[in-house]
């Protein structure tokens, strides 16, 4: 068992630093870069917490695949099926696939864009 | 397992150290060669002032300066730099603009273009023009409602002047959807990740390409971010260096995409309706647009933009670039396949 404060914590206060302390004493263009630098600490902090998503998203493709294997292997698997014409849009189960894992993508790799934040808020209603 | 290679401080710092010399000693060379020239670009003007790098990697450079009262923007390769990269030669570009604008659309006035007698490189020098080319200000900020509101017409009527202007002689790539569509597969296996919303949408972009029309000239990249704009609207059409001959519909695509509107509201670089652009383009003597070859771009673009990114992840990989700024967009192709994938399904997004 590891030692308090957790990793997300830790990287919670570098990105602060960067973007509370850091940027407002650098020079313009250093500045911008701080706050980049925020934003990629705090998409690493979400990746930490993409694990549930991505056995989700390894249990479907083991059902749409009808084949066990490691999550790039059955990426992998689909893209040669859809290259190859063997499944698409119609085959039960793929365009759900795709659009969940594209948006547990969006969650940690930009959760702010305005079209994830508009398909989430319709999901949300749907639901 | 080998050791890291380990970076030894003392040749980093002076390796830094001769590095920042040379940029000064290559900027007051600049300064110097651009001084003999301050009285053709401001009668009577002595040297220039305020030289300031704005922007560029290795292989181009952008520069601000003035002579006498005189704004002005110079665009180069230095003559030092290694050949290749990406983009148009700077002096094609420069005829572009300059063809482009004698149709009518609004561009910077190219002022001199470079000579290697100038000994300034390999460029040219045009008129700074003021204004606004930040899309998160200019969707916002209520000083530029009046130019967001004609945007989508004024998109149009632009689009029609640079597709009228001659294209040919310049060495310019020319594709049709087919020769697109193949060169960018060809990027994206190449260079990208297994992506499986980007395989589909391949495979539907394949099966439902428009037919070829009479190329003509591009720009290429007509977005948001290139477009100059003051408060009554664009001022300037910057950026030409994707500029090709090709498919007139496809520039309506790219001022469409998702990722181009940047928060804002409607299709057409976030603040203006498809239809209304398309209109002005017909106003304008622009050819009848095909509805659905534009929307069959706007698919295109998304996945264009989305293989951009992926290119940008490969120099990442080849260890190229460490920068923290290109790590974190190397993460945005995931953008791109929302937008593919809910096109794909028919969500509006």
């Amino acid at each position: 068992m590891q030692d308090f404060p957790a990793p997300a914590a830790i990287l919670a206060a570098v990105s602060a630093w960067l973007r509370e302390t850091a940027a407002p004493n650098l020079p313009s263009h250093a500045a911008f870069e701080a706050k980049v630098a925020a934003s990629a600490v705090d998409l690493c902090a979400r990746a930490m917490e993409a694990g549930p998503a991505e056995a989700a998203e390894q249990a479907r493709l083991t059902a749409l695949l009808g084949r066990e294997g490691g999550l790039s292997e059955l990426t992998e698997a689909l893209s040669a099926a859809i290259k190859a014409g063997d499944v698409d849009l119609s085959t039960p189960g793929l365009a759900d696939h795709l659009w969940r894992t594209t948006l547990e993508k969006l969650a940690v790799d930009q959760p702010g864009f305005a079209p994830y934040r508009r398909a989430r808020t319709a999901e949300t209603q749907e639901g | 397992m080998s050791a890291p290679a380990r970076i030894d401080p003392a040749a980093a710092k002076a390796a830094a150290e001769k590095a920042l010399a040379e940029a000064a000693a290559a900027e007051a060379e600049l300064a110097a060669a651009l001084g003999r020239l301050a009285p053709r670009f401001a009668p009577g003007a002595e040297g220039v002032q305020g030289l300031t790098r704005l922007s560029g990697g290795a292989s181009q450079e952008t520069w601000a300066f003035r002579a006498g009262d005189r704004d002005l923007i110079l665009r180069r390769r230095p003559a030092a730099a290694r050949p290749g990269g990406e983009g148009l030669p700077l002096d094609v570009e420069a005829e572009l603009i300059a063809r482009a604008g004698e149709q009518g659309a609004p561009v910077p006035g190219v002022v001199l273009r470079l000579a290697p007698e100038h000994r300034a490189g390999v460029g040219f020098v045009m008129d700074r023009v003021p204004g606004e080319t930040l899309p998160a200000r200019i969707l916002r900020k209520p000083e530029f409602a009046g130019a967001r509101a004609v945007f989508a017409a004024e998109a149009g009527a632009i689009l029609a002047a640079i597709h009228r202007a001659d294209g040919t002689g310049l060495g310019l790539e020319t594709h049709t959807p087919e020769t697109a569509l193949a060169r960018l597969a060809g990027r994206h296996k190449e260079f990208g990740q297994d992506r499986p919303v980007f395989d589909l949408a391949f495979r539907r972009l394949a099966e439902t390409a428009p037919a070829t029309r009479a190329p003509r000239l591009l720009h290429g990249d007509f977005r948001m971010g290139n477009i100059l704009f003051g408060p009554d609207g664009v001022r300037a059409v910057l950026d030409w260096e994707m500029a090709h001959l090709g498919d007139p519909m496809s520039d309506f695509g790219w001022v469409c995409m998702g990722s181009w509107r940047f928060g804002g509201e409607g299709p057409v670089g976030g603040c203006g309706a498809r239809e209304d652009m398309w209109a002005a383009y017909e106003a304008a003597g622009g050819e009848p647009v095909d509805p659905k070859s534009a929307r069959w771009w706007e698919t295109f673009a998304a996945l264009h933009w989305g293989v951009i990114i992926e290119r940008m992840g490969a120099w990442i990989r080849a260890g190229a670039d460490f920068s923290v700024e290109r790590h974190v967009i190397a993460r945005r192709a995931s953008e791109t396949e929302l937008l593919l994938i809910a096109d794909l399904t028919g969500r509006e997004i």
